[in-house]
């Protein structure tokens, strides 16, 4: 038997046979502290592979380099979930001639599976892995815990290659992704870098608005008719978000109450809640935090899943549609309850819908919890800059100013009424915005084309233009 | 009215306020604005300095504003305590 294990990154992407035109997939569990997309990209660049489609679960702003590599054409076609604002200020500037699809961690998945975007070579950034590319993201020294949206690249691309910094002697213990996908592996110096890796947004708030907004939530939430034995959760890092999760959590041990799971990107809050009994498991396809990572190695009921498993419509079943609740955040609402994440109010893309639609559609309540104005921009608007998940999907709005309920839910409409929560019209939430901020001139990007919506089940939604 | 006799600042560069800078200028008035809101406010922005201005009886100066999302009240106690500055009167 050959071994897998290969010297240098170039003879793993030489003997994976990679050439111009082809496609090739990363994750982003190491998120702003990923090495391994600039590494593999100058690599392949140097090889003078050219016309490549990037395939990348998510782009942080450390994925900057990409600007040469898109003006020098190794790269033409980028499918993300996100992107942050650096890069995604570029491409809303016209940088790619090709649109970027952005879809969502359950879209991804879904279309990888289904052969719609195929993968001829996925990298993988591997905390741990030993020579036969049994990898984890549990040990090592740039461990991140789960590696969840790593796993439909890993057994769905022609061939794939592990990038670890952390080599351990065959069999590595407690591996995620097994060998039987690998093809080749790579050992470097450095896959990222650990400060970079565990996000900067993970703290509860301390800001007044934020927790008037945290505690409305979390009285939605106990009015909601679904916090009762077998509640299942679901919540952002955003700070107001996580100091929902912390509110919630003494509700529910005041009321004795035994959920079943919180699932999503983990942070330490939810890894609290598990440990004092609010949820039986943890369902994490993305460690937030090293504590939740320190989590997901010792306690068993703290699970990693696929991003298939956590969201793809294409899966027999998945858990976003096993939700009860989830908080979600938003750039812009409108009064349709359509949500905006992906550009900011001057029309920049500046994030991706991640898990936002696939939730939204999977919980029995989704709720958007979002002050009434960011700065001098307010939050509801006529029609938001751009559809990422539809209101359809939408239950409720929190604001620091009242809650505004969508009409489609009229059980929740009645419930949060009778307990007397402040409940109001989105046109309401409107008028109190810009009576203190003013009205703001919409800013219209009409140029070209230069991003596509896709929602989960593959259909577009919106088109992102570029700021003419 | 007392003029403009030296150069002041007020404010900051924090999200939802501004930094407004004040110096005593030749002919007329010179108003640099920059906006992290400028295609949603800009106009607003330019009325409501013009407007300080005006009240404070400033016809001569070079006005900077680097606004970063400050509400009009904020934007408006920025603008009043610089130009108070600039003519040594707090």
């Amino acid at each position: 038997m050959e071994t897998k294990l290969v010297k240098t990154l170039r003879e793993a992407i030489e003997l994976a046979g990679l050439e111009s035109g082809m496609s090739v997939s990363f994750h982003h569990h190491l998120r702003n502290g990923d090495y391994t997309l600039n590494m593999v990209m100058d690599q392949i660049a140097e090889m003078g592979i050219r016309n490549l489609t990037l395939n990348a679960s998510s782009l942080f702003d450390t994925h900057l380099p990409l600007e040469k590599h898109i003006r020098n054409h190794v790269v033409s076609k980028i499918n993300t979930n996100y992107m942050s604002a650096g890069l995604g200020r570029l491409i809303s500037e016209g940088l790619m001639e090709e649109p970027v699809d952005f879809r969502t961690h359950g879209g991804r998945p879904r279309d990888i599976a289904l052969g719609i975007t195929p993968i001829d070579v996925a990298f993988i950034a591997a905390p741990a892995s030993d020579c036969a590319g049994n990898c984890s993201g549990k040990f090592g020294p740039s461990a991140c815990g789960s590696l969840g949206y790593a796993f439909p690249d890993a057994m769905y691309a022609k061939k794939v290659i592990v990038i670890t910094d952390h080599l351990v002697e065959y069999p590595l213990s407690g591996w995620s992704i097994p060998e039987i996908y690998v093809d080749y592996v790579v050992e470097v110096d450095a896959i990222g870098n650990p400060a970079g890796i565990v996000s900067g947004t993970t703290k509860i708030t301390r800001d007044p608005v934020g927790l008037i907004m945290a505690e409305t939530a979390v009285k939605v939430i106990a009015h909601s008719g679904l916090l009762k034995d077998g509640f299942s959760f679901q919540t952002g890092a955003g700070g107001a978000s996580l100091a929902a999760a912390r509110f919630l959590m003494d509700v529910m041990l005041r009321d004795n109450i035994k959920g079943s799971f919180a699932s999503g990107g983990i942070t330490g809050y939810l890894v609290d809640m598990l440990n004092a009994g609010c949820f039986r498991s943890l369902m994490d396809v993305q460690c937030f935090d090293l504590k939740a990572v320190e989590s997901i190695r010792t306690n068993p009921n703290h699970h990693e899943i696929s991003a298939m498993h956590y969201a793809s419509p294409a899966a027999a079943s998945a858990v976003v549609d096993k939700l009860d609740v989830v908080i979600l955040g938003a750039t812009e609402v409108d009064t349709q309850f359509n949500v905006n994440v992906h550009t900011d109010s001057s029309g920049y893309i500046m994030g991706g819908s991640g898990g936002h639609s696939d939730t939204a559609a999977g919980a029995k309540l989704a709720m958007i919890i979002a002050p009434l104005f960011r700065a001098r921009l307010p939050i509801v608007t006529d029609r938001v800059s751009c559809i990422s998940t539809p209101g359809k999907d939408i239950d409720v709005l929190v604001t620091q100013r009242g809650v505004a309920v969508n009409p489609k839910n009229q059980e929740l409409l009645l419930r949060l009424k009778d307990a007397g929560l402040p409940v109001t019209e989105m046109e309401t939430l409107k008028h109190t915005a810009e009576k203190i901020t003013g009205t703001p001139k919409k800013a219209v990007a009409n140029g070209r084309a230069v991003a596509n919506v896709i929602w989960r089940d593959g259909t577009q939604i919106d088109t992102i233009r570029s700021i003419g | 009215m007392s003029k403009i006799i030296k150069p002041a600042v007020c404010g900051t560069l924090e999200s939802s306020d501004a930094f407004v800078t004040l110096e005593p200028g030749g002919e007329g008035l010179d108003i640099q604005i920059e906006s992290v809101v400028m295609k949603q406010f800009g106009d607003e922005i330019l009325a409501v300095t013009k407007d300080v201005l005006r009240e404070f009886g400033v016809d001569n100066a070079r006005v900077s504003v680097v606004d970063r999302g400050a509400l009009e009240c904020v934007l408006r106690a920025r603008l009043e305590c610089a130009v108070l500055r600039a003519k040594g009167e707090c």
